[in-house]
């Protein structure tokens, strides 16, 4: 089973801070890791590896520091690495990034299967894996919590709904996004580790890719990010004491003062 | 402080460190309580190639270095003390094959305790026979192909869980030391089998049973090294493992050291945090210096082992030594800082103290420590 994972590095704080004048994230000083939830999805590939045989390949769009993310997952067993990077892809959307990463995977195929994790702890969009999907014209199951069954031309995953989930039998290849009950991501061990240090990182840019050129970086992203904050957190409810008649009262007149 | 640690020795300390983080401190306190011996850690340690660090490469390890050992150690008792001396204590059983291990031996028992399914324990001390090694009771008598041990073996950590076994006893009394011999023995031979779980006051998350042997017979091919050289293995085996147990005193030292000055850090008394207390920085700056101090120690012992320096006698005892008296120190001021709640079982900090006690006991007293050095030191001056 060939197996490729999509993952996305970020900045290792759920605190992240915003530069207010650019709208964009603060990267200096924090430190970066693999994206949480895309370690579950390169366990959940190295599983099936583990199972059927087959290869995992990992595979991030990001800036050329992000060569240590595909090496970290190298190191707990990934087979290869491949960075998507050119200043061309700098600025993408979900949508521009989605495009792109399809159009990278195309030059892996074939493949059987394509993991994400939900969603990535800085933007948390859970759009991109959804995207690559489309692009590739492939079936796509969200919040896998369970691969059931899976042989090399189905599987049957267990999707997680907010109550409860359901049971979807896939034809493949197909694109799947994993929630973090799936399975517990490995330790790498120190051989994986000595293999990653040594490992060759196949870098894409837009030159081997050829894609359109309205389509990738900030020119092909249609979202357009005017302001980013923190919300102010929500200051406590108000409570009325006293007679009910008089509360009534109250509060009809504070409703009114409101809608004034 | 920067030690110059290699790029392969940073590797191991970043990956023992994590381990140590993720899967041995979450679960610290179920395994002190339960007294259940840790095998989800150990498989997780054992994945990560961590026991191959005192292997050699050709049967299935990673290197062979007391300084690597020493990092792993350190690492993982900065979390916990008893987990960790699971692991170190499968080192050393282990060391004696690695040292005087034919190459059949080697290649029957290596892989296995390379790979983590396996573990191993290390067997002298006997009831009547502690500090004074040289007064064990236990007998192996040759009978054809086979020996045949009979006697007790106590206080050994790892037994019952433990598969592979390095025990010391006398194969000719007349001889004296000269008399012991070391053997291979696996459970579950006829004839061998385990006293009762001792309940500990620390490391309660490793095991400490007695070996029984009643007319157990072995294969003589489990001899190791050769008759009458009991004495020698065990000797250089501790040479080689007693800077991990000072690794594993530095460890538990270093742990209680981060959690005191995270704890006065959010402490608040009188209006402010305790560490703005001159008393409680000065406490601080003492405990730090002489954790520094011991690691120092370690670390340049360790690198003298792995340097192939054959006299370290002295230097490992003044390693041994120091680190657990420093972690003996350091912890009990740790839960000093910790004031009322360091003394609950709640907070984490009082298992520190009753982990770090063991370290000034086991692998050589400290008394039996200084008498080394003390002798060393005297014939030094002689020559």
């Amino acid at each position: 089973m060939n197996i490729i994972v999509c993952i996305k590095q970020v900045p290792e704080t759920t605190e992240v801070r915003i530069n207010p004048e650019t709208n964009t994230l603060m990267r200096e000083g924090v430190k970066s890791i693999i994206n949480p939830f895309d370690m579950y999805a390169i366990e959940e590939a190295l599983r099936l590896k583990e199972r059927f045989g087959g290869k995992v390949s990992v595979i991030t769009m990001g800036p050329p520091q992000a060569d240590a993310a595909l090496r970290e997952a190298i190191s707990m067993g990934a087979d290869e690495g491949y960075l998507v990077c050119d200043r061309a892809f700098a600025g993408s959307d979900t949508w521009a990034t989605s495009y792109t990463l399809a159009g990278a995977i195309k030059k892996l195929e074939p493949y059987d299967l394509i993991i994400c994790g939900k969603q990535a702890s800085d933007g948390d969009t859970a759009q991109v894996g959804p995207g690559i999907s489309t692009h590739l014209n492939i079936p796509q199951v969200t919040y896998v919590k369970k691969v059931e069954e899976a042989t090399d031309k189905s599987m049957r995953l267990e999707r997680m709904l907010e109550e409860g989930y359901e049971i979807i039998q896939t034809p493949l290849p197909a694109l799947l996004t994993v929630v973090k009950e799936i399975n517990e991501p490995r330790i790498p061990s120190l051989k994986g580790l000595m293999r990653a240090k040594n490992a060759k990182i196949i870098m894409f840019t837009q030159k081997e890719l050829n894609l359109d050129p309205q389509q990738i970086g900030l020119c092909g992203s249609p979202t357009q990010v005017v302001k980013i904050f923190t919300p102010t957190p929500r200051v406590g409810g108000q409570i009325l004491k006293g007679e009910v008649p008089d509360i009534v009262k109250e509060l009809v007149e504070l409703i009114k003062g409101e809608v004034n | 402080m920067d030690y110059l640690l290699t790029e392969e020795q940073k590797m191991i300390k970043d990956l023992a460190h994590k381990i140590a983080e993720e899967k041995i401190r979450p679960v610290a306190a179920k395994y002190d309580i339960s007294e259940e011996y840790p095998w989800e850690v150990l498989k997780v340690m054992g994945e990560s190639d961590m026991f191959g660090l005192f292997i050699p490469e050709e049967y299935g390890g990673f290197a062979n270095s007391t300084m690597n050992l020493c990092l792993a150690t350190e690492e993982f008792s900065r979390a916990c003390g008893g987990i960790a001396v699971c692991y170190a204590a499968s080192a050393l059983g282990t060391i004696p094959i690695v040292l005087f291990g034919t190459d059949e031996q080697k290649k029957k028992y290596l892989p296995a305790l390379a790979s983590g399914k396996r573990v191993a324990a290390f067997a002298i001390t006997e009831p009547e026979a502690g500090s004074d090694a040289s007064a064990i009771k236990t007998v192996a008598k040759k009978v054809g192909d086979h020996y045949v041990l009979n006697g007790l073996k106590h206080f050994i950590t790892n037994a019952g869980d433990a598969e592979t076994y390095v025990v010391i006893a006398m194969t000719d009394k007349s001889k004296g030391a000269r008399g012991a011999s070391a053997f291979i023995v696996e459970k579950g031979t006829a004839g061998f089998t385990f006293g009762k779980k001792e309940d500990k006051f620390g490391i309660r998350a490793s095991s400490t049973r007695e070996l029984i042997f009643t007319d157990c017979k072995i294969p003589a091919e489990n001899l190791l090294a050769k008759e009458g050289m009991g004495f020698i293995v065990t000797m250089r085996t501790f040479d080689m493992s007693r800077p991990g147990v000072a690794a594993q005193a530095l460890g538990i030292a270093q742990g209680a050291l981060e959690l005191a000055v995270k704890y006065v850090r959010q402490r608040v008394q009188f209006g402010k945090s305790i560490s703005s207390f001159q008393g409680i920085q000065w406490m601080l700056a003492d405990m730090a210096t002489e954790v520094e101090a011991a690691r120092g120690l370690v670390y340049a012992t360790a690198r003298m082992v792995d340097a192939g320096i054959k006299d370290v006698a002295k230097e490992s005892a003044m390693a041994k030594m120091y680190a657990s008296d420093v972690a003996m120190k350091v912890t009990v001021d740790a839960l000093q800082l910790f004031g009322g709640y360091g003394y609950m079982k709640d907070y984490p900090i009082e298992k520190y103290v009753r982990d770090a006690k063991i370290t000034q006991i086991y692998e050589g007293t400290n008394q039996v420590q200084r008498g080394i050095i003390a002798l060393k030191l005297i014939k030094e001056m002689a020559k």
